[in-house]
């Protein structure tokens, strides 16, 4: 396994240097994984086209990741090394990852941190001037970088100074507010792309040998997620509809620490950094009674005795305590909440509790550590957590399912490449926390400039259609005609509204906990709001300026189609793994129960058609390096 | 639930970038204090569509005060004047039952209007482009702790770095300069060992692109400062022109 990667690198075909100008490769997106792809393929020689649909390639979402990122240096000296990462995502992925990738991203991580390092970004240092790192959740190691609260912009603004400067060369052409629709096939290779521009609505066509997806995660199919506004699972569905298998779609990661909503007007939802849990201690009132006076406000959480409240983490799961990983914190939220131990005014949030770490270091050594999230909390609650605890809320965050890909990251639609969040590969049904920013990396930088060789040197500077062939025109006709139909309804509610009831839906039936029955309802649900969506729409304007609503409408109609293969999947797999928690599937103390046997598989949905039901391909999961056995963090 | 505003909008309304624009006046009934500033928006927003009208452009993403996306000028203060805080973290209860509020875009030569609220700030990216990089290629660099950074420098370069490029400043400043902007980049970059190979050039590259990009000169007001989102000090104005008259001394020399 140690020498798969290196072994692997070495069969792979190489682009000759001076062929690698006559390619053309597009990249869309300009997260961590597309901006650090973009600008190493453009290092490379090669001529890459990026699209974003922010004004800025700077302001993806990746910007927000908070906490950090890991990385098996063993700067601590604290017993980490390669095999340990690989061990704990392998494990924390509840084994439904595969291993060989995984066991790659482990040994990349340390390039990632030396490379960031050289671009300037502003690591947490100790006096010394080394890197300093913090614990994370599901790890015993202390492993992992930080750049204050801030540690996704600093990588993500790396990234993009590279990228910058491959633009300032011409290496690299960048198309910032422009939305990808659809993707070109010729001959059943990817070869081309249909986009709008968002000023002027007007759609272009790009031709290229080869495409890669850097789009991101389909958490805003939830309507409420901590995803920025704009995140869609437009690219991956329509690359999804040209045939690439979609994997996995129902392993969705609910983040155990965000605000908890505060009524019907809420947008979205805001992280509060998992790093938190290193100090803040997660409690809710022991009986109902208590919680009850909490949430009238006639008992402040401070005024209750030590022996009233029911830390049941650290009860639970005495040895990784408030440090277990996602999945089981945001379940054992839940169960609390539904015990009636809730204690918000809905009933849904626990306290965060800084006040013994506020006494053991002083509040100036917490303020140092979170002070921007104690901040950012303040502003958005109204309320002070040096004072009070925080309260929380589990919350839609990541996906860890997405278009399947090979081990050189390519879909099995040849020449379609896709990468971070955007793919499936490493995360199983449950991501570690700094592992998402460890992955978009490890893919741009130093996965899929290698591997995209490989297909580049078969295909041959050659092979890039002409724009003007007729596979282009019939393509981009689609993406007009329905453009036009989402324009020409005129009925009476907006993309917004659709948009909450599909979130609503997929959150009560296919959100922390699933179940057969509950499933099913949704599958009749959301073909009739699909219907209604086709007929009862409102889009004002036109297409031909700046229109909100109407890239609303194209995302929301994606999200309603998606949002069935979701569950499809979800009913599919009959066990519990990871962030996938089926009721019906549970160990007797309500924790997650595999089916190893029957479900040691990544289930790729191929796409028959809009009248037939997709089709379910497995590849099995076959681990060599570890043995599968029953998660404990107890 | 917070309690419930009832507010009088005046907002800038422009088709495109050569309408002349005008201001339009809604009513914003019913907004709940523990609303943000955004979503008040949204639900005037689908008030308008809901009555056949075209909804108020703006620009929004992350809605949680780090991408930089939300630009507007709110009460005649960009980002609407509590400290610290970008519009999409600004909430309604800093605001009084009753109240009529202004919003308009960024207003700069620089910053055309694409549509209402709606700027292009690529003049940003553009100066960024021009400098605003280390230049290392991927895999061709030492290990990382290598090169170690005293901490009180590490932590002076993220204070600069902390930038979200929202152009505020330059919305502030009565000469629409984008200083502020580029002198947290140059700043950052020339404080970690790493960037000083390049610290010359891209500090006059940098500023050569935001002159030809039309932004104004900074008369040391502080403006920019005042309305920052991240707080970023007007210091790094005053190091950023020590690096550019450093930059011209050791051109001059090396000539």
């Amino acid at each position: 396994m140690a020498q798969k990667w290196d072994k692997h690198r070495f069969d792979l075909k190489l682009v000759n240097p001076a062929n690698k100008r006559k390619y053309e490769v597009i990249v869309v997106g300009s997260g961590l994984a597309g901006a650090s792809a973009a600008a190493s393929m453009a290092e490379l020689g090669y001529n890459v086209k990026c699209f974003c649909y922010q004004d800025s390639p700077r302001r993806a979402h990746s910007i927000a990741a908070q906490g950090g990122i890991n990385a098996a240096k063993n700067y601590q000296n604290d017993g980490d090394s390669v095999h340990r990462l690989f061990y704990d995502t392998v494990k924390g992925g509840d084994y439904r990852s595969r291993e060989a990738n995984v066991y790659r991203l482990a040994q990349v991580s340390v390039d990632i941190i030396d490379q960031c390092a050289a671009q300037g970004v502003p690591f947490a240092r100790e006096y010394g001037g080394l890197l300093a790192n913090r614990s994370f959740g599901g790890a015993q190691v202390s492993r992992t970088f930080y750049a204050r609260g801030q540690t996704g912009q600093q990588l993500l603004l790396g990234a993009y100074s590279s990228l910058c400067r491959q633009i300032g060369l011409g290496k690299v052409q960048m198309f910032p507010r422009t939305e990808m629709l659809d993707v070109v096939l010729v001959d059943g290779h990817a070869k081309g792309i249909i986009v709008r521009d968002m000023v002027t609505g007007e759609i272009s066509r790009h031709s290229a040998h080869t495409v890669v997806l850097a789009t991101g995660g389909y958490g805003n199919a939830f309507y409420l997620s901590t995803n920025a506004m704009g995140c869609n699972v437009t690219a991956t569905h329509r690359a999804y509809k040209r045939g690439a298998a979609f994997a996995n779609p129902c392993y969705t990661q609910i983040h155990p620490t965000c605000i908890p909503v505060s009524g019907d007007h809420q947008s979205k939802l805001t992280l509060m950094s998992e790093s938190l849990r290193n100090d803040g201690r997660v409690w809710v009132p022991k009986s109902q009674e208590l919680a009850e006076k909490l949430r009238k406000g006639e008992l402040k959480p401070g005024e209750l005795a030590e022996g009233d409240r029911d830390y049941y983490l650290e009860r639970k799961y005495p040895s990784f305590g408030n440090l277990v990983p996602r999945d089981v914190a945001s379940r054992n939220a839940k169960e609390a909440c539904d015990e009636g131990r809730g204690v918000v005014g809905s009933g849904l949030g626990v306290y965060l509790d800084f006040a013994d770490s506020i006494n053991r270091m002083g509040e100036n050594v917490v303020r140092e550590r979170y002070g921007n999230l104690f901040d950012m909390y303040e502003k958005i609650t109204g309320s002070n957590a040096y004072q009070n605890p925080m309260t929380i809320y589990p919350a839609v965050h990541y996906t860890m399912g997405g278009l399947w890909v090979d081990y050189n990251l390519m879909s099995n639609v040849p020449g379609l490449f896709v990468i971070g969040e955007a793919n499936f590969s490493d995360h199983g049904a449950n991501r570690l926390g700094a592992s998402a920013l460890m992955q978009g990396l490890a893919d741009g930088y130093f996965v899929l400039p290698y591997t995209i060789g490989q297909y580049l040197a078969e295909a041959g500077p050659d092979d890039r259609p002409s724009e003007e062939s007729s596979d282009f025109d019939e393509v981009e006709e689609s993406v007009k005609d329905r453009i036009n139909k989402l324009l020409s309804i005129k009925g009476k509610r907006t993309p917004t509204s659709f948009h909450r009831e599909l979130g609503q839906i997929i959150w009560d039936k296919c959100g922390m906990s699933r179940s057969e029955p509950g499933l099913k309802e949704a599958l009749e649900k959301l073909p009739a709001l699909r219907e209604e969506f086709w007929q009862n729409l409102n889009v004002p304007g036109e297409n031909g300026s700046l229109n909100q609503s109407l890239e609303l409408a194209g995302r929301v109609a994606d999200f309603l189609e998606f949002g069935e293969l979701m569950c499809r999947d979800a009913l599919q797999r009959a066990e519990s793994c990871g962030g996938h928690f089926r009721e019906e599937h549970q160990t007797e103390e309500g924790e997650a129960k595999r089916d190893d046997e029957n479900f040691s598989f990544v289930g790729a949905w191929e796409y028959r058609g809009a009248d037939s039901e997709p089709e379910l391909h497995k590849e099995d999961l076959t681990y060599e390096e570890v043995k599968m056995t029953q998660r404990s963090y107890k | 639930m917070g309690k419930e505003l009832n507010l009088r909008l005046k907002v800038w309304r422009q088709d495109n970038a050569d309408d002349l624009g005008r201001f339009e006046e809604y009513e914003a009934e019913g907004i709940d204090t523990d609303m943000s500033f955004l979503e008040m928006l949204d639900v005037v927003n689908e008030g308008l569509i809901e009555a056949g009208k075209e909804p108020i452009a703006f620009d929004s993403d992350c809605r949680e005060g780090i991408c930089g996306t939300c630009s507007m000028v709110i009460g005649g203060v960009p980002h609407g004047g509590q400290q610290g805080t970008t519009a999409c973290q600004l909430h309604m209860r800093h605001f009084s039952d009753g109240a009529t509020i202004t919003i308009e875009p960024w207003r700069a030569t620089a910053f055309p209007v694409h549509r209402d609220l709606v700027v292009d700030r690529t003049a940003f990216d553009r100066i960024q482009q021009a400098g605003g990089f280390i230049s290392v290629r991927t895999g061709s660099v030492p290990d990382a702790n290598a090169t170690p950074v005293p901490k009180q420098e590490a932590d002076l370069a993220m204070d600069a770095a902390q930038c979200i490029g929202c152009g505020a400043c330059v919305a502030a400043c009565k000469n629409a300069s984008a200083m502020l902007f580029v002198a947290a980049k140059v700043s950052h970059l020339s404080l970690v060992p790493q960037g000083q190979p390049e610290r010359e050039r891209r500090a006059l590259a940098m500023v050569k692109q935001m002159d030809a990009e039309g932004f104004g000169n900074c008369t040391v007001t502080g403006s920019c400062e005042a309305v920052c989102p991240k707080e970023i000090s007007l210091d790094f104005i005053a190091r950023m022109n020590r690096e550019y008259g450093r930059a011209l001394i050791k051109r001059e020399a090396s000539s």
